[in-house]
């Protein structure tokens, strides 16, 4: 166990493993912070910006993304000032001109009290999070998207902008899209992902389509088991 | 191509932390970065090439596409701007027949511009394969033009 360090929040004393996130010790005592781009599951990323909190520094204050912030002995931060709240609505409102109309962001509006952006609408639908870079990198491990280009031409793409060689179907990153504009399709025994077709395995058993083939041939990569043994029964029928 | 890049790759000691000047070198080699030699790039250092395609199009330095044999690059920063920059910008346009930021047909020349050199006392300047022209005018970048190999019509002939 790593060493406990203890810290202020909202006026409430919390103890949390020394380099975690001051995100993670709000959480901890039921304090909600809107954030879009952390998952605990992958690395601390801080792009959204939406989980900004001010936090003590001597006389003065700092705004500082407490996903990415780790705690400290002694450290003083305030989630709900009017400070934090402004630039919270900044926030959301320009990733609202990106994306006005999914019901996570439009939930996030209306608790900051946004009705409407007072930025020009630019439909983009990704907010670029990048949880599914991530997602694809460290949870699946085949790295087959990532970001292309900068500033206001970034978007994620797979290399090239051609069917993903890497891509094994997972779904991974669809699945865990915030604002779900992966584009996701199964029909006939085939999943559509990335704008590219993949096969899927049928169980010899119930006959149910339960994965792509690529999946499949991944585990068996992964593991070094004969690929047949992943491709011939669902989990259910075995 | 593959041994080219093998070179390239063990000069660095097959290091990924050095992929920002591999792909300097790989771009030098073959005037811009086809899309196998990345692909080579990838296999030889063990990245993802989603991580090199990422890399390679996040710097403007890096270009996806062929490039012309020339470079020219006119700045067009604030002091280059005022003094007529962007008038010589698009006489080069004019006579290349392309736009800023692409290459011609037979591949001899891109042309781009940028935003400030750092050198705007000699404003407006024009780099053309590396080589600085200062105080550059509709004539002289003509003149640059015609010695590169590139007919130019006057706009007086023309009429």
């Amino acid at each position: 166990m790593s060493e406990m360090v203890t810290l202020t929040i909202d006026g409430r004393s919390a103890q949390a493993p020394a380099g975690t996130t001051i995100l993670e010790a709000a959480r901890g005592l039921n304090i909600d912070i809107p954030a879009l781009c952390s998952n605990q599951e992958l690395t601390p990323y801080g792009a959204c910006r939406l989980c900004m909190v001010e936090i003590t520094h001597g006389k003065r204050t700092r705004l500082v993304a407490s996903c990415i912030y780790e705690v400290q002995e002694g450290l003083v931060v305030r989630t709900e000032t009017e400070r934090v709240n402004n630039v919270r609505r900044l926030v959301i409102e320009l990733l609202l001109s990106r994306n006005p109309k999914h019901p996570r962001l439009l939930a996030i509006a209306e608790r900051l009290g946004v009705d409407k952006s007072r930025f020009e609408v630019e439909v983009k639908g990704c907010i670029l999070c990048g949880q599914c870079v991530r997602v694809c990198r460290e949870v699946v491990g085949v790295s087959a998207i990532g970001f292309e280009s900068r500033g206001t031409d970034r978007r994620i793409s797979t290399p090239f902008n051609v069917a993903p060689v890497d891509c094994i179907a997972c779904g991974s990153c669809a699945q865990v899209c915030p604002v779900d504009v992966i584009p996701f399709k199964e029909e006939n025994g085939v999943r559509t992902i990335w704008k590219t077709n993949f096969e899927l395995a049928r169980c010899e058993k119930c006959g149910r389509y339960f994965a792509p083939m690529r999946q499949l041939a991944h585990f068996s990569r992964v593991t070094g088991l004969p690929l047949e043994h992943f491709t011939q029964t669902c989990v259910h029928c075995r | 191509m593959e041994a080219k890049i093998a070179e390239i790759v063990s000069k660095y000691q097959s290091n990924p932390g050095f992929l920002v000047p591999i792909l300097q070198d790989v771009q030098k080699a073959f005037n811009y970065l086809p899309r196998e030699a990345l692909q080579e790039v990838g296999t030889q250092l063990k990245v993802p090439i989603s991580r090199i395609f990422e890399v390679a199009t996040f710097y403007k330095a890096f270009s996806l596409t062929p490039r012309g044999r020339h470079q020219m690059h006119l700045c067009v920063g604030t002091a280059c701007h005022v003094r007529g920059a962007a008038m010589i910008g698009d006489g080069i346009e004019r006579v290349l027949e392309i736009k800023a930021g692409e290459t011609t047909a037979d591949l001899e020349f891109t042309f781009e511009t940028v935003n400030c050199l750092g050198a705007c006392a000699l404003g407006p300047v024009l780099v053309v394969d590396e080589e600085y022209h200062g105080q550059m005018t509709l004539a002289k970048a003509n003149k640059i033009l015609n010695k590169l190999g590139k007919k130019v019509v006057s706009d007086e002939e023309e009429d």
